[in-house]
């Protein structure tokens, strides 16, 4: 950076530095997502009994990108009675959101891109403005099914917002900061002294299932795809969207998906930090690989859940998010205020 | 200088997206434009390192609030012809309402000028913003704010109240519960008979032909 703004000058300098490391996160995290939809076929495949792609490159490996382009050679088709603007806006707009979140996730103690002092709040606000790519996709294309599917996407995304957020701020009580390194340094500390045993996702147990769970409803994933759910409504908020466009939806529900593993790993489940006591040396040292491997294994569980529970029905989303879900949360709020004041503190 | 900049375009951005929620004719794309107003806003907070404030209005004002205002407009079917009808009528009582409130504004500036001049008073950046915040409201002002939840709270069991009349005799609510504790054994059964021959419906010329 130094070099860059003794060139270019103070401001230009920052400038070209901060788009460079724009880049250098943004492009590993598209093409990981675009790994992840490879995942996700060849996984799905396995557990269907069944190949999956395997034909693009050696043992398909290449199939992502001949889906890129197939996506990007299709015609675009625009809906006569659209709304031209808003229709091609909205996937635009989902697609900004997923990937501005990501200004503020840290993959390392250094390795972020912006280091913000609120970046929870951060996160809950931009990603709170996701959903309107959603709904707006759901109206303009001027279609029954796509705005059915845009209407019960935001009444689920807002339930379940309720829930998540309440289960963070469990995490942010414990930590006391909404800085998300400090979130990840407060679990490397505590009585259990930097272990697996020392992360939030013991003494926090009920939060992180809530987390997990109502990351997949806000992902709109299956068993809670009911917005997209194909056996009754097409194909829900995208049914109008062919070619790029579509592909910015996938993108950008992917690349969600990313998003809400890596924030249950830094939250939860120590985030960069490694399960073995840091007296064991080279595996005991934290590091980037235990948030990559962290991320995979609850990346494979959103492919798993698919292959493995029927779609809910849609009453029982909404009373799963607001009779179940918001009173465990609200319960394990003051029972973990209480723990905090208690001698029985473990986080000290 | 570059604040300077940023905030003359952000300011440009707020007031025009403010002049286009009330005459843009799309419904929708007014209450677009009201949520760029809030996002704007929110910009113009954040350049006064005033986080906090600014992404909760972000996550509160447009990641819920305003989305359930698009929700219900989306659901309406607004005909702008009819709206416009009484425009004219209406307009005298209209003019008289804004002069008036517009009096009042301005009497209230003219009387305990807001605006500070000079910097405003520059905090320490040890302790964060929510911190701070979180300090004031729950020591100082922690009276106020239980105020102001009890009543937000009571204007939500009154909604609700109003909204959840189960008076139709007729109609039919799930039982969750029940629902759940169905078991297989409750639906259907499986039973063990030996298989049925049925002799009697054969034919009378085949029957001849047994014997």
């Amino acid at each position: 950076m130094e070099t860059l703004q003794h060139v270019l000058g103070n401001a230009w300098g920052y400038f070209i530095w901060k788009l460079l490391m724009a880049i250098a996160i943004v492009l590993p995290i598209t093409i990981f997502v675009a790994y992840v939809t490879f995942a996700e076929r060849k996984l799905l495949g396995y557990m269907h009994a069944r190949l999956g792609a395997n034909r693009v490159g050696p043992k398909g490996l290449l199939q992502p990108f001949a889906d890129l382009f197939k996506f990007v050679f299709k015609e675009l088709i625009m809906p006569t009675k659209a709304s031209g603007g808003i229709f091609s806006f909205a996937p635009v707009l989902l697609l900004i959101c997923a990937i501005l979140v990501w200004a503020v996730v840290p993959f390392s103690p250094e390795l972020v891109f912006t280091h913000v002092n609120a970046a929870v709040l951060y996160i809950l606000a931009i990603s709170s403005l996701g959903v309107y790519g959603i709904v707006l996709a759901g109206w303009s294309g001027n279609s029954k099914y796509s705005f059915l599917g845009g209407v019960r996407a935001t009444a689920q995304m807002i339930s379940y917002e309720l829930a998540m957020g309440f289960a963070i701020v469990g995490v942010l009580m414990v930590s006391g900061t909404l800085d998300l390194n400090g979130i990840v340094n407060g679990q490397a500390q505590g009585m259990m002294g930097g272990s697996i045993l020392s992360w939030n996702w013991i003494p926090l147990f009920p939060m992180f299932l809530v987390y997990l769970i109502s990351g997949v409803a806000e992902t709109n994933r299956a068993p809670f795809d009911v917005c997209e759910g194909e056996s009754e409504i097409v194909a829900g908020f995208f049914v109008e969207y062919s070619g790029t466009k579509f592909a910015l939806f996938m993108l950008a529900e992917y690349l969600n998906m990313v998003l809400i593993s890596a924030l249950a790993s830094l939250m939860f489940l120590g985030g960069w930090l490694s399960p073995f006591p840091v007296s064991w040396g080279l595996i005991g040292s934290a590091g980037f690989i235990w948030l990559f491997i962290k991320v995979c294994i609850l990346l494979f569980g959103f492919i798993w859940y698919r292959a493995t529970f029927p779609r809910y029905r849609y009453d029982q989303i909404m009373r799963l998010g607001w009779k179940v879900f918001l009173p465990i949360t609200l319960i394990w709020i003051f029972v973990v205020g209480a723990w905090i004041v208690s001698p029985l503190n473990i986080w000290h | 200088m570059l604040t300077t900049v940023l905030f003359y375009v952000f300011a440009i951005i707020l007031v025009f997206s403010a002049l286009k929620v009330v005459t843009s004719k799309n419904p929708i794309s007014s209450v677009l434009f009201l949520v760029l107003a809030f996002v704007t806003s929110a910009c113009l907070w954040l350049m006064l390192n005033v986080e906090f404030l600014a992404l909760v209005l972000i996550v509160v004002y447009v990641g819920a609030v305003m989305v359930l205002f698009l929700f219900v407009v989306m659901m309406l079917d607004i005909d702008v012809e009819t709206m416009r009808k009484g425009f004219w009528k209406h307009l005298p009582l209209a003019i008289l309402l804004g002069i008036i409130v517009l009096v009042e504004m301005v009497l209230v500036i003219l009387n305990k000028p807001m605006v500070i001049t000079g910097s405003p008073e520059v905090v320490s950046n040890n302790i964060s913003n929510a911190n701070q915040l979180g300090w004031v409201l729950y020591t100082q002002y922690s009276y106020p704010v239980e105020l102001a939840s009890m009543i937000l709270l009571l204007g939500l069991v009154a909604a609700v109240a109003i909204t959840l009349r189960k008076t139709d005799k007729n109609a039919k609510y799930q039982d969750i519960r029940k629902q759940v504790s169905v078991k297989a054994s409750d639906r259907f059964e499986m039973i063990n008979m030996p298989a049925e021959v049925e002799v009697d419906n054969l034919e009378p010329q085949n029957k001849e032909e047994v014997k």
